[in-house]
């Protein structure tokens, strides 16, 4: 299924025409007429229609990996910045690590970097972090860079194809958090390269053959 | 660890910091500039019409727009033979996460009253000639920054765009029955900042340089290359050798500036 609206930008409070189609995140219905209530681009998935905002906070999903700063430390868990609403938590317990001397400020400092996924969302809408998955660690060295958390679907591609294409290329270790912050290891050059890349994604990224311009940048630029 | 409770915003990535001290002792910079290169400064005066005098200035994504504002006014009472010169900057909330609504900031002031010295102490504007009747009204220059949009550096863009309004300001005379005449004008002073990341001085920081800066130095210089006004800010030191170098270094972007930008 195709709608004639797809691929467009459209602005709070603009009729959409469902076509059939479900009503997915993004759109109120009022007196049997289907509007956007944000400005985003319209897309299909599993037969409902969603806007995709082009800008905005993000938005912790269960099972998110994200990368998340420490911002305060509590006796028994860190509290920390991941760009949403509202802090995240991360307890001790979550981690690898014991708290053997009961400062865990000798784990993880103010402004450390970590990458973590999100483990639970309470009702009352606490935001508990874990490390404890494959992958997910303290970050060490590298660089920090913030995209719009909305574009990052977008960078990583389908089936992780941009990212892929991304690293390939330029041999920079990139890695991409949900909440919109992406690390970034590598030669100087090397990470501005990339760090102008994402920022044209961002840019662009509802535009189509984004993957097929991304390369022939990088080919271009190397 | 300060007590001073900071947002999240204000907390600095750790390792942000360590990268970009890593890569300055290298000589290297996270956008490709030299140590002492400056950003390409864009200035758009006459930005609103309706001022007496307005620049729009970009340097980088950073974007302020500044407004002159002259109106008949009272002099001080220990400077009767001369007009009156108030710097004030606003950081609009848009502009920057960190930005509040509410009273000045700490920052807000100390940026208008590093403007206002460049110009003060350049002797830039001819004050005395702003006296309508000796004692009793003279000529009120309001400078008002605003800063829609922050990237670092407020202090270089806040100053190029104050002085370059300041060029094309007219005093309205008209109003009290006289012929409308531009400001007069002595010395074009033009400042230039430094940030010092590990053990490296930086010009024209951008934002990430400005974060993890442990040292700001703001030299402003005239068109003869003398040093009429600076500013150090933050609480790292720096050495004399580095001080030396940044008014060299000043007083050159000061001259590229003066030809390229302001067309003096």
């Amino acid at each position: 299924m195709y709608l004639d609206i797809e691929r467009k930008i459209v602005l709070p409070g603009e009729e959409i025409n469902l076509e059939g189609m479900k009503q997915g995140n993004g759109i109120y219905h009022e007196g049997g007429k289907f509007y956007a209530y944000q400005m985003g681009v319209v897309q299909v998935y599993n037969n409902y229609a969603n806007i995709i905002p082009l800008s905005g906070k993000y938005y912790p999903v269960r099972n998110d990996r994200i990368i998340a700063k420490v911002i305060d430390i509590a006796p028994s868990f860190w509290i920390m910045d991941i760009r949403g609403p509202y802090p995240g938590f991360l307890h001790i317990n979550d981690t690898p690590w014991r708290n053997v001397d009961q400062d865990l400020s000798k784990i993880l400092g103010i402004g450390d970097t970590v990458f973590l996924k999100v483990n639970e969302i309470t009702e009352s809408r606490q935001i508990w972090l874990s490390l404890k998955d494959a992958g997910l660690r303290k970050l060490e060295g590298g660089h920090i860079v913030m995209v719009q958390p909305t574009k990052v679907s977008r960078i990583i591609g389908k089936g992780g194809s941009m990212v892929n294409t991304i690293k390939e290329v330029t041999g920079v270790r990139v890695q991409l958090g949900q909440n919109g912050v992406v690390w970034l290891d590598g030669p100087v050059e090397k990470v501005m390269a990339v760090r102008k890349i994402l920022k044209f994604i961002e840019k662009e990224a509802h535009t189509s053959g984004l993957t097929e311009r991304v390369k022939k940048m990088l080919e271009e630029g190397r | 660890m300060s007590k001073v409770s900071k947002s999240a915003d204000e907390i600095v990535y750790g390792l942000k910091r360590e990268y970009l001290e890593k890569i300055s002792a290298e000589g290297n910079r996270i956008d490709g500039r030299k140590l002492d290169e400056t950003r390409k400064a864009i200035v758009n005066t006459n930005f609103v019409p309706r001022a007496e005098g307005s620049a729009e200035v970009r340097l980088g994504d950073t974007r302020v727009l500044v407004g002159i504002k002259i109106e008949q006014g009272e002099p001080f009472p220990d400077t009767p033979n001369s007009g009156i010169l108030t710097t004030n900057a606003e950081l609009l909330p848009m502009a920057s996460p960190t930005f509040e609504s509410g009273p000045p900031s700490e920052d807000a002031i100390e940026l208008a009253r590093v403007v206002d010295r460049g110009i003060r102490e350049s002797k830039m504007i001819d004050l005395d000639k702003l006296v309508i009747k000796e004692g009793e009204k003279v000529w009120v220059v309001f400078i008002d920054m605003h800063i829609l949009d922050y990237d670092g550096n407020l202090i270089d863009a806040c100053s190029l765009g104050a002085v370059a309004a300041l060029l094309e300001a007219k005093v309205p005379a008209s109003k009290i029955g006289g012929e409308d005449f531009p400001l007069p004008i002595n010395h074009v002073p033009v400042t230039v900042t430094f940030a010092k990341i590990g053990s490296v001085m930086v010009a024209d920081p951008n934002l990430d340089e400005e974060e993890v800066a442990s040292a700001r130095l703001s030299v402003a210089t005239n068109e003869e290359g003398a040093v009429v006004a600076m500013q150090k800010g933050l609480g790292g030191s720096i050495t004399q050798e580095e001080l030396f170098a940044a008014v060299d270094t000043s007083i050159r972007v000061g001259k590229d500036i003066r030809k390229r930008v302001l067309g003096r």
